[in-house]
């Protein structure tokens, strides 16, 4: 009795009663979420277009920020040092597509992913010959990215909002609203998901399955290099950023692979559940929720609907 | 056309073919080339799916391939697009002898298929699947995409009405939104030949574009076929098993039996034609 009465009564006693306090932990959870988001969408570009689950995806942010970072501590000024990123993203999917995709064309999606882990651990390794192994402090100021706080007063406490979380939450948005039109509406983004459905028959219209692959993984890399941004921002750039990336499994899970409104929602629920089951449930069992609440979701998910919440329904007429 | 009218039949079709109309009506002459096959082989590993075949196809003709199963005939299509790569022999098309050769590049000199089992895109709209036919007739640039502005906005609107058409032809503007998976057969095979009219092909390859339809659905393929092939002058070239729509539909026919060409001609040549006999019947 004592107990249920601290999982299911106290702990929205304690959120109706300080109101601020709730705000600033939801809020908390949003922002982590969008970061979550947007890491789960690289997977999904890749995922929907190629049917490869891209274990990379985590080191390409970790890359992506490094190289921004390494770049900028060479001398080259920030903005610049964006464009080149942006291009050596460009020179990676590119490399990908030619070195790692095109020789396994028609093999089994399961050599694919293997693929995948080899390229991580590759990617590793260069990353750590290039810029050293220690972390870095992400040049937020430099990009003109906004840091301090904004205070709300509510509900007679105060919620603050870091600046630098609501910039990363515009971003998200702005990133998430244009790949959602691009695919949806343009040539390119049909062709896109005609490859994902049949490759044979988008290759009999004229389609070319190695463009395609260099568009998605440019894609992929242009999204892991803006997490690599907004989470390096928040804390350091490091090569213990990878194991963030694997928060977009249960993501994944709940949205569904291949929907990138689901890769949005997913993140959003799993970034604010954590938050507010740390906060607020974490204390019964010692803290530490945060770190496996998002599998436990994932599993109820699995459960009850399989393909996700927007999951494409697998349609099979006998 | 309005969305109630899909069930009209022949007589107000674009084109206004009947679907009895018969080849013979029709005076034919054809005589430029637009496809010449000569001594095509082809294997896989040991076995040989073709075996020094020689033929051509005649632009603006109905040309049909027809055999046994297990003859080649599917294997002849995917040379003829690229999907197989033919050890022996000269593919000469449009006056040009191939070298090189893939799917996409046979896409972009206008030879269009559809395929023996329906490959569509299954998750997209009939409306979406017929657009990505026209992806190589779209140009514009990634950027201008990515924005959605100007010269690709009034790009996607122009093909957009192609498309339209092509929906109004086949009588498929009921299901232009619904997902294709969902589709019956038939109508699946109908978005599939759509989805390659809205390439405006210059040589058409049909692998069975009637298999598993019953009559009332053959007849309006035969009439998509027939009106395709006269009122665009399209070229086809057709896999078929049933006789009754080859002899009606095609001009001239070539028949295959274990990867080996044993009769080209009229349809009332072939079929009067002792080894093609023999090969449908099963004589030693």
């Amino acid at each position: 009795m004592e107990l249920a009465h601290k999982i299911f009564v106290a702990p929205f006693w304690e959120m109706s009663g300080a109101p601020d306090l709730f705000l600033q932990v939801l809020w908390e959870g949003f922002v982590a979420g969008t970061l979550y988001s947007l890491i789960a969408l690289g997977f999904v570009l890749i995922f929907k277009a190629s049917g490869v689950f891209n274990f990379a995806q985590g080191i390409m942010v970790v890359f992506g920020a490094l190289s921004l970072v390494g770049l900028h501590q060479l001398g080259v000024p920030a903005w610049v040092a964006l464009a080149l990123c942006i291009g050596i993203m460009f020179v990676l999917a590119w490399t990908v597509e030619r070195v790692v995709l095109r020789p396994l064309v028609n093999q089994p999606d399961i050599i694919l992913f293997m693929a995948t882990i080899g390229l991580s651990s590759f990617l590793i390794g260069l990353g750590e010959f290039i810029f050293g192994g220690e972390p870095k402090t992400m040049i937020t100021a430099e990009l003109g990215l906004p840091s301090g706080a904004i205070d709300f007063a509510v509900a007679g406490g105060f919620v603050s909002l870091q600046k630098i979380d609501i910039a990363a939450a515009v971003m998200s948005a702005v990133l998430v609203t244009v790949l959602a039109v691009f695919f949806h509406k343009t040539r390119i983004g049909r062709a896109l998901r005609a490859v994902a459905d049949d490759h044979q028959a988008a290759m009999s219209v004229g389609i070319t399955l190695q463009q395609i692959w260099v568009i998605v993984w440019f894609a992929a890399g242009i999204v892991a290099l803006a997490t690599g941004i907004m989470w390096g921002a928040r804390s350091d750039v490091s090569f213990a950023l990878e194991i963030v990336a694997l928060k977009a499994l249960p993501v994944l899970i709940l949205g569904g692979f291949t929907s990138i409104p689901g890769a949005i929602v997913g993140g959003l629920i799993i970034g604010i559940t954590e938050k507010l089951a740390e906060f607020y449930w974490g204390p019964l069992v010692g803290g530490s929720i945060e770190t496996w609440i998002p599998y436990f979701i994932a599993l109820l998910f699995l459960w009850f609907r399989p393909q996700g919440l927007f999951g494409e329904k697998i349609i099979e007429r006998v | 056309m309005s969305q109630g009218s899909t069930q009209t039949k022949a007589a107000d079709a674009p084109g206004g073919t009947a679907p009895s109309m018969h080849r013979d009506d029709v005076p034919q002459l054809h005589t430029e080339v637009l496809l010449d096959l000569t001594n095509v082989s082809l294997s896989f590993g040991g076995v040989k799916a073709i075996r020094d075949v020689s033929f051509n196809i005649l632009k603006g003709e109905v040309r049909a391939i027809i055999g046994p199963n297990g003859a080649g005939k599917t294997s002849m299509l995917n040379v003829i697009n690229g999907f197989y790569h033919p050890q022996q022999g000269t593919i000469c098309y449009k006056g040009k002898t191939r070298r090189v050769m893939r799917p996409y590049i046979a896409a972009g000199q206008g030879i269009a298929r559809t395929f023996q089992n329906v490959a569509l895109f299954k998750g997209m709209t009939t409306l979406d699947n017929i657009m990505v036919g026209r992806s190589l007739k779209m140009k514009r640039g990634l950027f201008w995409q990515i924005l959605r502005l100007g010269p690709a906005e009034r790009e996607e609107i122009e093909h957009r009405e192609v498309v339209e058409h092509i929906i109004d032809f086949l009588e498929i503007q009921h299901i232009r939104k619904t997902p294709v998976g969902k589709l019956p057969y038939g109508l699946q095979k109908r978005v599939e030949l759509g989805r390659a009219l809205a390439m405006e092909p210059d040589l058409l390859l049909l692998d069975e574009p009637m298999a598993g339809m019953n009559l009332e659905e053959k007849e309006d393929m035969s009439r998509f076929i027939l009106t395709t092939n006269d009122s665009f002058g399209t070229t086809i070239a057709l896999i078929e098993h049933d006789m009754g729509v080859v002899m009606d539909l095609s001009d001239r026919v070539v028949v295959l039996d274990h990867g080996i060409k044993i009769a080209d001609g009229t349809p009332d040549e072939v079929s009067s034609n002792h080894k093609v006999i023999d090969a449908y019947l099963g004589v030693a």
